[in-house]
């Protein structure tokens, strides 16, 4: 697979060959960064990160990777101070600004954006989120993170707790975990159950899938529960948002009997469904799981410059 | 006998065993109704022992290649295609769904970037049987059902 030039837009463009590559790459990357403090691979290359929606993690994370690679960044972080207000297409935003850059991360309320984005630009497009569609550099740096926690992936029990019915990092989460060999608990009320697509999907590539409401029950099983948030924004109707909000809270107390090495993951940010008391204790990865976003993105931006 | 309802064409393409009142959507998908084309036939709601009813499209002086026709699969997948030269069908066969689907469908997703910037939409056949279509920009599947309010 050639790397240089290559657009990152779905993890369902991703082999597994792909994702363990990246890993790979991400991991070489943090070691020599720790060894050295700081690198010189894209230096002279500039990075245009175009934030159509906020962010925080994932803008400052990007360009965090970049100036760790020792390329500059510009960019803008709301749609309201750029040409887009005055009714300028998505794909002339591209073509301009593919002129000012070396590769661009996009982040948009649209779903399909980045894809429209990739085919307009000359350059490599890293999706950096489309509307509720897909967030392939989260899955990466979770794949990384559970990766760097236990050494593999391969025989993990992995729970995903919240809104598994909206949440697009469960999905593509979920659809890159079916590479593994690995069994998965979907912990959610009714009302946010998996579509049942990705479920057949799952079941079609060998993944033992269950689904349950019970998470006190399902704990003392799993070796990972990655818990998200239930996003008041993703739902058509403020009612159905009530009747399950809150429905669940990671505290000390659910967790007293899970496994010594259970590990608790958030895309973050979070709400109130994992108690800050949790923090502390040995089983918070979520912290670290923000820290490998930039390993991550270091590597899937030295890969598609080609500076790798 | 339904074929002598209208008149038979010399060099062309009939386009047969369209599911009834699909007709006039065939020959829009296929843009057979150009001004300057040659001259086209429809017979709407005509007896079919297969179908009970079915339209029949004639389009003469066009040699449809099996790749245009199918893009008629998605409303009409029961259809069949007779080439005709000299009066005589020198060419038979069946709509088949494409891999890809270029142009035709729109996406039934409001908040899918194809239905607000210009893109040509594209969808990814996922199943034929039940049909299942797979949006190239936003990835959302559509059904059958969906498929059909949105050609």
């Amino acid at each position: 697979m050639e790397w240089k030039g290559r657009d990152v837009i779905s993890i369902r463009d991703f082999s597994k060959e792909d994702i363990e590559f990246v890993l790979n790459v991400a991991e070489r990357l943090e070691a020599e960064l720790n060894e050295k403090g700081s690198l010189d691979y894209a230096k002279g290359k500039i990075l245009a990160t175009l934030f159509f929606e906020p962010s925080t993690r994932t803008r400052l994370s990007f360009e965090s990777a970049m100036h760790r690679l020792g390329g500059s960044v510009i960019g803008f972080s709301s749609a309201s101070s750029t040409s887009v207000k005055k009714g300028e297409s998505l794909a002339d935003t591209i073509k301009t600004v593919e002129q000012y850059s070396d590769v661009i991360v996009i982040r948009h309320s649209m779903e399909g954006a980045a894809r429209l984005a990739a085919e307009v630009a000359e350059i490599p497009v890293i999706n950096a989120g489309d509307g509720s569609n897909q967030h392939p550099t989260q899955t990466l740096l979770d794949l990384y993170t559970i990766k760097r926690a236990f050494g593999k992936i391969d025989g993990l029990t992995i729970g995903l707790l919240g809104d598994l019915k909206y949440g697009r990092t469960v999905h593509s989460l979920a659809e890159a975990l079916a590479f593994y060999n690995v069994e998965l608990y979907l912990i959610s009320p009714e009302l946010l159950r998996m579509p049942k697509h990705i479920i057949e999907e799952l079941q079609e590539k060998g993944v033992k899938v269950h689904e349950t409401s019970d998470l006190e029950g399902t704990i003392p099983g799993l070796d990972v529960l990655y818990v998200t948030r239930i996003q008041r924004e993703r739902f058509p109707d403020e009612q159905e948002y009530l009747k399950v909000k809150g429905s669940y809270q990671v505290n000390c107390e659910v967790l007293k009997n899970a496994k010594e090495t259970l590990k608790v993951m958030h895309p973050l940010p979070r709400v109130d469904e994992i108690h800050p008391e949790v923090d502390k204790s040995k089983h918070a990865l979520y912290f670290r799981q923000v820290f490998s976003g930039v390993p991550v993105r270091m590597a899937l931006l030295g890969l598609t410059l080609g500076v790798l | 006998m339904a074929e002598l309802k209208v008149t038979a064409i010399k060099e062309g393409t009939v386009i047969d065993h369209i599911p009834a009142g699909k007709g006039l959507k065939v020959i829009e998908i296929l843009h057979l109704n150009r001004p300057n084309g040659g001259a086209l036939l429809l017979a709407s709601n005509v007896h079919s022992k297969k179908l009970g009813k079915k339209d029949i499209v004639k389009v003469e002086g066009r040699f449809l290649s099996e790749e245009e026709v199918n893009k008629i699969a998605l409303i009409a997948p029961t259809a069949t295609v007779n080439i005709v030269r000299d009066y005589k069908v020198s060419e038979k066969f069946k709509v088949e769904v494409p891999d890809e689907i270029t142009g035709i469908l729109r996406c039934a997703n409001p908040n899918c970037v194809s239905n607000h910037e210009y893109t040509v939409s594209k969808f990814y056949v996922v199943s034929r049987e039940p049909l299942k279509v797979r949006c190239h920009y936003c990835e959302r599947t559509m059904e059958e059902d969906e498929i059909l309010r949105n050609l």
